[in-house]
């Protein structure tokens, strides 16, 4: 009975869920690219701290993360951290104490008058968006003079936020086709992008600085991920440990019930 | 006599610990035959104490306040030292107890637990499981996150589906015309001091009135009928301790390697014990995409969304939980384990399961038409089962119960 009834569950499952569970589609995205991180990678992760603190930070805080934490999880020595990585000044004037919150001096209103929405909190938003997402919304950018800002996004269509790193990628505008959506209407999607003016990167340089950032926007969204696996390997070791200890008492006080 | 015993009657002369403790452990004698699905009532109680624990220290650092809550626990997860780790064993902690409630309640429904002598001990059960769901949900406001705030705004507005106090009764739990840092004032104080009280009381009651029924068991036979004539003990129980104690510790290691593997390896779980939208601070101007319920109460969110009618949606959902409370008086059998029940009860029991597996994982889904009428059919099953049980259990072609019960 019991395995019937398993075989049942897993076969109604099975033939249902693939049928349900067609993703909501949210449009097509382009690039779509895949990525991974590397954590061991601590010099990729510091040069996407030093484009995040040059490009960034103007605009965007990181208002739940330190300076000197990042200095110390990335390997970074705190006096070089507070000498080439932190631009703003504290209430009283003075360059922001190394201990301090990754806050940018940029406030709501002012950012609101200029891009129509306050840009977002950085801290979380490789948890929120994925790392996915952000690797390829870095390379999304292309010129549509229709937008306040002269620029729109493949993947983020319509942001308010300006190509900040420009002068690093350079301009690209979008080659675009009609395409059947499959419910009978067409679309014009992108399906790829064409440079216009250089910037200072090649395009390999610049997918690089895309990585980097991205690698340091994973770690600013967990930096004890590191920790909590160390520990919790160890944890599991332990446990495993104590679950043979266990069941050999439990074998032992067992014995005489028959 | 030694030191200790005195010390032992001193106390015993004014207190009953001795006595409590035979009565509740060395001395309350379970079935031997207690399978796989009897850990998990141990387990419960495992988890309620790590809820309570970390909850006290997470309190200790939590500001309850609209401007400063989801920075607080940022602030717990970067800054206190093993922050992360309290805070992730919190959130894994409230899957982890659905996970064990809802699998130690479908072994009652198994094994016919609910039926005479323990039908209190259901219902406190049942009680126990409706505090732990407003539990949940006003715990999950806490984090201030967009999930946290959307969903409830959802969940509160089902209430405004009540005729003439609808409005009135929605404004009068949140406290404010959206959900607002009144909302999360008096939902803090809810969720670490009323409920809990609750809770504990109720848990307490739930095995008093177990330890007085005495425990059922897979077999659904009633030990205390065969007793030994000299000692008076039930011929099939043995203390639950020492041999239950140590063999729920084995229980509770295998338990804690899953729920490590989850703190420490997948503390997100793919989004279904902290949702990705609730890594974005609550903002009441802008609604996400797709508001889900946590993945707990997706099941009965879908048999909300399955009904067209507002009111009658959110009446289907909390029949949906009196039907389990009217268990033991919808079930007209004379069998309690599904051993020696028919093929009839099998099947509808199957049915069951499969009816709320697939509702749990189409209401965490969009609803789109396909999904609603899926819903729909599902919700007949979780129905069905109760209405279907009642017809069936009154002259069920049931197998003969053995004496004893079968190793």
């Amino acid at each position: 009975m019991k395995k019937s009834k398993v075989l049942i569950t897993g076969l109604i499952a099975g033939l249902l869920f693939p049928v349900l569970g067609l993703a909501a589609a949210g449009g097509p995205v382009f690039p779509d690219d895949d990525i991974s991180i590397d954590w061991s990678d601590k010099e990729s992760m510091q040069r996407g701290a030093q484009l995040f603190v040059n490009y960034c930070m103007s605009c965007h805080s990181a208002a739940y993360s330190r300076y000197n934490r990042v200095a110390k999880d990335l390997g970074i020595p705190e006096d070089e951290m507070v000498e080439n990585m932190i631009f703003t000044t504290d209430k009283y004037g003075e360059r922001t104490k190394a201990g301090s919150l990754m806050k940018t001096t940029m406030t709501n209103e002012y950012a609101e008058a200029a891009f129509g929405t306050a840009p977002p909190d950085l801290s979380l938003v490789a948890r929120s968006r994925g790392t996915h997402w952000l690797y390829n919304y870095l390379r999304g950018f292309y010129i549509d003079e229709a937008r306040p800002m002269g620029v729109n996004n493949g993947v983020f269509a319509n942001v308010g936020m300006p190509h900040v790193l420009v002068e690093l990628e350079g301009t690209k505008k979008a080659i675009k086709e009609m395409q059947d959506d499959g419910h009978g209407g067409k679309h014009q999607v992108i399906v790829g992008f064409e440079q216009v003016t250089p910037g200072s990167m090649s395009k390999d340089e610049y997918d690089q600085a895309a990585k980097d950032l991205t690698a340091f926007l994973d770690y600013l969204a967990e930096p004890y991920k590191e920790k909590r696996i160390s520990v919790g390997i160890g944890v599991m070791i332990f446990l495993f440990i104590l679950l043979i200890l266990s069941y050999m008492l439990k074998k032992e006080f067992w014995k005489d019930v028959h | 006599m030694s030191k200790a015993s005195d010390l032992m009657g001193w106390i015993d002369a004014r207190f009953p610990a001795t006595k409590m403790w035979e009565e509740h452990l060395s001395k309350y004698y379970a079935p031997k035959n207690f399978n796989f699905w009897y850990f998990f009532g141990s387990l419960a109680l495992l988890v309620l104490v790590i809820q309570i624990v970390t909850g006290i220290f997470l309190t200790m650092q939590y500001k309850p306040d609209g401007e400063q809550a989801f920075a607080s626990v940022e602030y717990i997860m970067r800054d206190v030292d093993w922050g992360w780790l309290i805070r992730y064993m919190h959130s894994t902690g409230a899957s982890a107890f659905f996970v064990v409630i809802y699998l130690h309640m479908f072994r009652g429904m198994m094994y016919g637990s609910y039926q005479k002598p323990r039908e209190l001990v259901w219902l406190f059960g049942m009680f126990i499981f409706l505090a732990l769901m407003a539990e949940a949900f006003m715990g999950y406001l806490l984090p201030w996150g967009q999930m946290s705030y959307w969903g409830a705004q959802v969940i509160i507005s089902l209430f405004s589906a009540i005729p003439v106090i609808g409005d009135d009764l929605t404004l009068w739990i949140r406290g404010d015309f959206v959900i607002s840092d009144a909302t999360l004032n008096r939902f803090f104080a809810l969720h670490v001091v009323a409920v809990p009280i609750i809770l504990l009381m109720l848990v307490v009651m739930h095995i008093i009135a177990l330890h007085e029924v005495g425990s059922n068991n897979p077999d659904g036979v009633d030990i205390k009928k065969l007793k030994d004539p000299e000692t008076k003990i039930p011929l099939d129980g043995i203390p639950f301790h020492p041999y239950y104690s140590v063999k729920d510790i084995v229980g509770v290691v295998v338990f804690l390697m899953f729920f490590s593997a989850v703190v420490f390896f997948m503390p997100e779980m793919k989004g279904y014990f902290l949702e990705y939208a609730n890594f974005v601070p609550a903002d009441p101007f802008k609604t996400p995409e797709h508001i889900a319920p946590v993945w707990y109460f997706t099941p009965f969110y879908a048999i909300l969304r399955a009904v067209p009618d507002k009111l009658l949606g959110v009446i289907a959902m909390f029949a949906a939980i009196v039907m389990l409370f009217l268990l033991p008086w919808l079930d007209r059998g004379k069998v309690r384990s599904i051993r020696y029940r028919s093929g009839t009860f099998k099947v509808l029991l199957v049915m069951f399961v499969i009816s709320f597996v697939v509702l749990g994982y189409l209401g965490a889904l969009p609803a789109t038409e396909i999904r609603t009428m899926f819903a729909r059919i599902f919700t007949a099953g979780y129905f069905g089962y109760f209405i279907a049980l009642w017809f069936i259990s009154k002259n069920e072609n049931t197998k003969p119960v053995p004496e004893r019960v079968t190793s």
